[in-house]
């Protein structure tokens, strides 16, 4: 097994991360675009995307059956499974890969779940290094502002109402988030997350995506996706 | 009453202390007769007086569907599978295992985390990955190991059974082979490496599963006697003797119950 760090192929692997709210979907999604436009081979890889393993998240959601250790471990189920269909062949292919959330989502919610920080990132060792990961950073009140305008109503685990927090869905969702926020913020320096201030104008912070992401782009990986056409 | 030991970590929100039951292992490869035992030992406990419950892998409510349906499309990855496994473990442990050690049950488990690292080593997994993983695993009370010579004569059991070889027994997946009767020969030699490597690492119980069925259920009876005598409720011994009255208006002749032991605590758990 190939462990964290210790990947080496020729594509590149861009992910967001962030608390909901943060606008990192955005600029995932701006970013694929402009990617495309340029010319290179781009393939976009979601959280909780798995075939295999959907229904089983859905059922378990929908009746309630997680403790925090089952949500982690079936979490990383549907991720090893992304990792060895939508993550690894095309990076060995040569392909930009982009993920809108990875692995540093199961490190903040699980460990804001009460589960152990070493154990989740034993778990997860598996997975591949990104080639840049950027941080969307939100206040909270920001972020909880732009979910509360966007959802009509929260759901039971993304409120964290599984914890007993508070009998409040919205105070407990706040309670989530700002538990969530404070993992991500000592991640920054442990994985070396690339962290953008969410509260700038989206044109802004594209560019400052943008200006990072081309660093590691180089003409022989475009060349190769014309190519491939 | 038995100590809550974790191999690794332990769960995260749980009560570290005693329990009044006990957590009994059937370990083993493909075809030793695993599952035979465990509906022994099951029907011997249960009539000396004892609540049972008994599980196995893919029996959780919340993965055991999925896994099943994933495994019959072939279509799982090797890292997939092993955390689908452990899914399907954890949900078991906390939610079957667990509360029922808690009420005084016997646990029999049919395999526990012992097959699921030796699967994971066998294709590649770091061991001290799969071994991380797991170890939010309570540490039984024994670990009985069917340990028979060699894949071949497993081979043989396996068709003597007329079930004949199963895909991912037979670690088609692997390619090991270039039909199932290679592939299995050669993966379950892999596996019994494996189990070999983890019996003193785990404390097994190596029992030799090519004696007769009759000659290794008396060995496991043999060894499970002490584990329950130490209990302060002597259930196995021969007197006080009793005829227990069942709900169901059934009689179940000559049930030694111990002191304090109520009928009620022989509610089965499906």
């Amino acid at each position: 097994m190939i462990s964290y760090g210790y990947h080496r192929y020729p594509g590149r692997l861009f992910i967001v991360e962030g608390t909901d709210g943060s606008g990192k979907s955005t600029q995932l999604s701006l970013l694929y675009q402009w990617l495309k436009s340029e010319g290179y081979s781009v393939f976009f890889s979601e959280w909780n995307s798995s075939p295999l393993v959907k229904d089983t998240t859905k059922r378990a959601k929908k009746r309630r059956l997680f403790t925090p250790t089952s949500f982690s471990l079936l979490h990383a189920t549907d991720f090893a499974d992304r990792t060895e269909r939508d993550i690894i062949p095309p990076l060995k292919a040569g392909a930009i890969v982009l993920a809108d959330r990875y692995i540093y989502t199961a490190f903040a919610r699980d460990v804001a779940r009460g589960c152990d920080r070493a154990w989740v990132r034993e778990v997860y060792k598996f997975a591949v290094k990104p080639t840049a990961a950027f941080f969307f950073r939100a206040p909270l009140d920001v972020a909880v502002d732009r979910i509360a305008s966007a959802r009509p109503q929260l759901k039971f685990y993304e409120a964290g109402m599984d914890m007993d927090w508070s009998q409040d869905e919205e105070e407990s969702f706040k309670i989530f988030q700002g538990k969530i926020l404070n993992e991500y913020d000592h991640m920054v320096n442990e994985f070396g997350l690339t962290v953008i201030d969410g509260t700038q104008p989206i044109r802004t912070q594209q560019r400052q995506m943008r200006e990072i992401v081309s660093r590691y782009l180089k003409e022989k990986l475009k060349e190769k996706a014309v190519l491939a056409k | 009453m038995s100590e809550m030991k974790f191999y690794g970590t332990a769960l995260p929100g749980i009560e570290i202390g005693t329990y009044p039951g006990k957590l009994i292992v059937i370990e083993g490869t493909d075809g030793v007769g695993r599952s035979t035992h465990v509906t022994l030992l099951r029907t011997w406990l249960e009539s000396t007086g004892y609540a049972v419950l008994d599980t196995g892998m893919t029996r959780s409510v919340l993965a055991g569907r999925g896994i099943k349906d994933a495994r019959s499309g072939h279509t799982l990855g090797r890292l997939t599978m092993q955390l689908y496994y452990a899914t399907d473990f954890a949900d078991r442990l906390e939610n079957q295992i667990l509360p029922a050690l808690r009420a005084g049950f016997i646990v029999l488990t049919d395999r526990y985390i012992y097959s699921a690292v030796a699967r994971a080593v066998v294709r590649g997994a770091d061991p001290n990955w799969i071994r991380s993983i797991y170890g939010i695993a309570l540490v039984p009370d024994v670990v009985f190991y069917l340990r028979v010579r060699s894949a071949e004569d497993l081979a043989g059991r396996v068709l003597g059974s007329g079930r004949g070889f199963d895909y991912w027994e037979s670690g088609m997946d692997l390619g090991l082979g270039n039909d199932y009767y290679d592939s299995f020969v050669a993966y379950q030699k892999l596996l019994l490496k494996e189990f070999d490597r983890m019996s003193g690492e785990y404390d097994f119980q190596v029992i030799d599963a090519s004696k007769s069925v009759k000659r290794v259920a008396i060995v496991l009876r043999r060894s499970i006697a002490p584990l329950l005598e130490s209990e302060p409720v002597t259930a196995m011994a021969p007197a006080p003797k009793e005829t227990l009255k069942l709900q169901s208006g059934t009689t179940e002749p000559n049930v030694s119950l111990g002191v304090g032991k109520s009928s009620g605590e022989k509610t089965k758990v499906a």
